[in-house]
């Protein structure tokens, strides 16, 4: 008994420990993040790497949620005669929830890993040591320009997600099953609000840009600097990255439309 | 002579394991000084906390009269401005050519023009035979040019002292006398000091000026390279002359043979 609450003791302790220094490293890295401002192409290259080479997987995989949102909004919309309000369902399944909520878990996949297991091999090869005995400081010009990268590419990538998906929601509702193109896009703009629909959407994209990159790039920067602490590291980054979406998402849905 | 570098009955440890204790080093200006020992005897410790990437338990480490230890971020890495370390396989960076590679500390640290930089790296690349493979990348090029494209990073900034991690360890014979020839002539070159932490007693001794014997995380000998060679110390002529046993002993401590195969419980 003594030995299970020493462990859980234990556990609770390193558990703070590690939440203390991943909010130390956290603050540390946004108040190294100033002279990127003066250097802005560091954060545009990593666009371009995260956000330009997720960009087929996110496209691709918006298509099909909005050819499945299609079919699967018709037959239950059908039932109620309502099939006109397809375009409304699809966007509003889109914007509010499946953009923002899928393309985060399809960028920790894709971009996370990638983010994680780079900085990770910079450890282990000691490009990171290199760079602070250069008195270059890692957190400013490894860590940062990645961390704004991924915030600023979650929302285009969110955003393109929906605006695919939308398309598949139309190639699927109105080329295929015949639902009024008329009632598919007038419905659509008439129940879509910016304010409470798109804009929500857009800042939950955010914050799971800022959180799933965060955690990639921490977990690369505290990785064991082995190929076994690396490969751990990689896959901390999905598990503790794709649940902490899940749990944003409820968090921010019930704050945004209760 | 003034001493650049000079630690002062330092301790340090990983949490209960001692790594070094009541270490005094002095590194004099201007002069190649060669740290020596085993592997795990604590060789590395000693660059790191002169590059205060480690802080010591007690004691001092102080780079042009400054201590090291007692510095804040800031000072720190004021401080390392001055200093160039060659780790031991290179660390350059993967993604960036061998010409960024040695560009970055110029472009990270100065605003001189890219004209007047491209000049600089290529004549850094130029001392160390690689002005041609400027447009290479890290994967294009051998281990020992790896090693050279770091020195040449390291040199960069033209520090005052230099630190070199096993710059010598999986090169072949050609590449180590290259190396080991381009590390005293740039130290006198630039007027550096550098601290050449090695195991390779060849190599070393023909370019140190001074040698320290570390094992165990202390110092059990110290002198010129030929007093070395000459020294009857035990640790040292084992080391000196690559015997397989001595005061380091060929089998790791523990168990004997003959308890592990319960020799002595049958007898």
């Amino acid at each position: 008994m003594i030995g299970f609450l020493t462990a859980i003791g234990a556990w609770t302790r390193e558990a703070i420990g590690n939440i203390g220094f991943a909010t130390r490293v956290l603050f540390e890295m946004v108040r190294a993040s100033g002279g990127l401002l003066r250097r802005f192409r560091l954060v545009t290259t990593q666009i371009h790497f995260i956000g330009n080479y997720s960009l087929l997987l996110i496209a691709v995989s918006g298509l099909f949620v909005g050819f499945v949102l299609g079919l699967q909004g018709y037959y239950t919309l059908n039932k109620y005669g309502s099939e006109q309000a397809l375009g409304l369902l699809v966007a509003l399944s889109l914007t509010r929830e499946l953009g923002p909520v899928v393309t985060a878990l399809l960028f920790a996949g894709r971009a996370g890993t990638s983010l994680t297991a780079e900085i990770g091999l910079m450890k282990a090869g000691e490009q990171l040591s290199a760079m602070e005995m250069m008195a270059v400081n890692p957190l400013q010009r490894v860590l940062a320009p990645r961390f704004w990268a991924g915030v600023i590419a979650m929302p285009v990538l969110a955003a393109i997600f929906s605006a695919v998906g939308v398309f598949g929601g139309y190639v699927v509702g109105v080329l295929m099953i015949g639902v009024d193109e008329g009632a598919f896009w007038s419905q659509m703009q008439g129940g879509v609000d910016v304010w409470n629909d798109v804009l929500n959407g857009v800042i939950k994209s955010i914050v799971f840009g800022f959180a799933v990159t965060f955690i990639a790039v921490y977990q690369g920067y505290q990785s064991q600097p082995t190929p076994e602490g690396v490969a751990r590291a990689t896959t901390r980054t999905v598990v503790i990255a794709s649940l902490s979406v899940l749990w944003l998402d409820f968090m921010l849905t019930a704050l945004m439309f209760s | 002579m003034s001493n650049l570098v000079e630690i002062r009955n330092l301790h340090f440890s990983y949490g209960d394991r001692p790594i070094l204790s009541a270490l005094d080093m002095a590194f004099p200006r201007g002069k190649v000084v060669a740290v020596m020992g085993g592997s795990g005897s604590g060789k590395t410790t000693v660059l790191r906390l002169i590059g205060g990437q480690l802080t010591p338990q007690s004691g001092s480490v102080s780079v042009s009269g400054q201590p090291v230890d007692a510095s804040n971020t800031k000072e720190l890495y004021a401080l390392r401005r001055k200093m160039g370390m060659l780790f031991q396989h290179g660390a350059l960076f993967t993604d960036m050519s061998v010409f960024d590679n040695v560009a970055f500390p110029l472009r990270e640290h100065t605003d001189l023009p890219e004209e007047m930089i491209r000049d600089l790296v290529l004549m850094k690349l130029h001392t160390v035979g690689l002005r041609n493979a400027a447009q290479l990348k890290p994967s294009e090029i051998s281990g020992g040019m790896a090693r050279r494209v770091a020195l040449a990073r390291a040199i960069a900034l033209d520090p005052e002292l230099i630190m070199y991690d096993e710059p010598f360890a999986g090169l072949d014979p050609i590449s180590m006398g290259m190396t080991a020839n381009l590390i005293r002539k740039l130290n006198d070159a630039l007027g550096s000091t550098s601290i050449l932490v090695s195991h390779d007693v060849h190599e070393s001794f023909s370019i140190a000026d001074y040698v320290y014997f570390l094992s165990k995380g202390a110092i059990v000998a110290q002198g010129t390279p030929a007093e070395m060679m000459a020294s009857s110390d035990p640790y040292v002529k084992q080391f000196v002359n690559a015997e397989p046993d001595g005061p380091v002993p060929f089998h790791y401590p523990g168990k004997s043979l003959a308890d592990d195969l319960g020799l002595r419980a049958r007898g």
